[in-house]
């Protein structure tokens, strides 16, 4: 296999243009019904289910030839989830690429959002496992539809009850609910709950994406988003009490990297373009090299 | 009790195709009023009590709880209804429970659903209720899963009246338990009902269990009523055949 295709193999950024009009009216739908997730034809796509079918056809339906797409997996623009989807749309779509956040138009994600605050005019197309907010406390998806359609949402705190009862705090670490508009109760993909504050008023298009359940949902810019609480047990952004050992940031949420068998152990921020800039730009951390020296 | 009718039910009708689930069942329950329907298997009780409970829609006839008309409800009002002033006990507590949940999750549920957000406040009061329904506090980060059927049963029961019902729907709460845990849960119930006031309507083969706690007794056979009237009436001088025969097949101990 080549790295070039001949001109006319694939239409446009993969997915034929009925197959991108039919997921547009999904997206426009959901822009419409912030939280209310649309059920959508899915598509085979190159990859298997897990891989981010479903964000990758909402980011085929949003591509045009001006634009400038990032794509990142945990934050990292260099692991093979975020590596193989930008091959695959410079490869079907001929579009521009970037590492820096400020300078995409369209981001595909799988459970962040980037550190640096996203403007007006760029959209961020996160991908989804499991749509569904209530599908382990609930399996029909009959009554969940009926649940979300009668605002029935006590169900979603009997969750972060038990998690009080059993651990003392709130434990759901990601993947935390959030209600939409003082409407929709969400899953906003499996981002950490440090995440969540970002959801609220972005000024950029959110779309989200399930490929294998098929359904689309999206928040509007300026979305009002609340994460679920009890008044004795509030929400808390969280992440691990550290400073970024490469770029020393305070404010980013770290990865734990396991540096040796003797206990050894680094912490660095899971988002990848937003420690380069830093270090870049002078920051350094307990570990960090000074940038004159890792270029030697 | 006041002379209007909690509950009023008129010429209530289920077909399942051709054949009758029930047909023309009337009456009308008082506000603490606890009413008993018997029969064999078969002969529409639990028919009935789906239909009066919002489960299964019924085919025909008129059904108004306070005044209000239950069948031209929206869903919406209907099952907001079932979830602050109804409750159900079903005769297999795990239908009834989310068994993957804690004795406190389970309690706290109905709370949850009408808006309460404060922690220490549901834990509160599902302590309480597992304390009335004879449940140690220590258990209530437990699974219903490791309780025993009586308990399991008795949890359930909690988890309905958590929110304070006016109504409670019971199909054969103690089927399946042995007797001297059904007489316990039989005394519970008693309690319970006695002394909040509840309107019961139970379903049960078990003469025992209606002559324990029913004020009045329906005996329905093949889908329509037989024979209604006071409970000690019925079971001591009944008029229809069918009644004979069921009072007179109870083994005297």
């Amino acid at each position: 296999m080549t790295d070039t295709l001949e001109a006319g193999a694939y239409n446009f950024a993969y997915l034929d243009e009925q197959t991108k009009r039919m997921i547009r009216r999904a997206i426009l739908k959901g822009i419409a019904v912030p939280g209310y997730q649309v059920p959508f034809a899915s598509r085979e796509m190159p990859m298997p289910y897990g891989w981010g079918t479903g964000g990758v056809q909402v980011t085929a339906a949003c591509l045009t030839p001006d634009d400038t797409l990032k794509v990142i997996d945990q934050g990292a623009d260099d692991t093979t989830n975020a590596v193989s989807i930008r091959k695959f749309f410079q490869r079907t779509a001929a579009v521009a690429v970037t590492e820096a956040t400020a300078e995409a138009s369209i981001i595909q994600t799988r459970h962040r959002i980037p550190e640096a605050p996203l403007s007006e005019g760029q959209i961020l197309v996160y991908q989804v496992p499991i749509p569904e907010p209530l599908r382990f406390l609930e399996p029909r998806e009959t009554e969940t539809r009926k649940m979300h359609e009668l605002e029935e949402y006590g169900l979603m705190h009997v969750k972060l009850y038990e998690d009080i009862a059993r651990h003392g705090h709130i434990a759901t670490a990601y993947a935390y609910p959030v209600k939409v508009e003082g409407r929709y109760v969400m899953d906003p993909s499996p981002i950490p709950r440090f995440d969540n504050p970002k959801l609220a008023a972005c000024p950029a298009i959110q779309l989200f994406g399930a490929g294998r359940e098929q359904r689309i949902y999206a928040l509007p810019p300026y979305t009002a988003v609340v994460s679920l609480d009890f008044d004795d047990h509030p929400f808390e952004a969280s992440k691990a009490p550290h400073d970024c050992d490469l770029c020393g940031a305070s404010d980013s949420y770290l990865d734990e990297v396991i540096t040796d068998d003797a206990g050894g152990r680094m912490f660095v921020c899971s988002d990848t373009d937003y420690c380069r800039s830093r270090c870049e730009a002078g920051h350094m951390g307990r570990l960090g090299v000074p940038q004159q020296e890792a270029a030697e | 009790m006041t002379d209007t009718p909690l509950l009023s039910v008129r010429d209530l009708t289920k077909r399942y195709g051709a054949r009758i689930g029930c047909a023309d069942v009337s009456f009308d329950l008082y506000p603490g009023e606890v009413l008993g329907i018997v029969g064999e298997s078969g002969s529409g009780k639990s028919t009935l009590l789906s239909c009066l409970a919002g489960h299964l829609r019924p085919d025909g006839g008129q059904l108004s709880y306070a005044g209000r008309n239950v069948l031209g409800m929206s869903e919406t009002d209907r099952r907001r209804l079932s979830r602050t002033e109804w409750a159900f006990v079903h005769q297999n507590p795990r239908d009834g429970l989310r068994m993957g949940v804690s004795a406190g999750g389970n309690v706290g549920e109905r709370l949850m659903a009408i808006g309460a957000r404060h922690y220490g406040d549901i834990r509160d009061t599902a302590i309480d209720w597992l304390g009335r329904v004879e449940i140690n506090a220590d258990r209530i980060d437990d699974r219903p899963r490791a309780f025993s059927g009586g308990m399991q049963q008795r949890l359930q029961i909690a988890r309905n009246l958590v929110t304070a019902p006016r109504l409670v729907f019971m199909d054969e709460p103690t089927g399946g338990l042995d007797v001297s845990v059904q007489a316990r849960l039989l005394d519970l119930l008693r309690g319970l009902v006695r002394d909040l006031g509840l309107s019961v309507v139970i379903v049960t083969h078990d003469l025992a269990v209606v002559r324990l706690l029913a004020d009045r007794l329906m005996v329905m056979k093949s889908g329509r009523v037989v024979e209604q009237g006071l409970t000690d009436q019925v079971l001591d001088d009944p008029q229809h055949a069918y009644t004979q025969l069921l009072v007179s097949s109870v083994l005297q101990v």
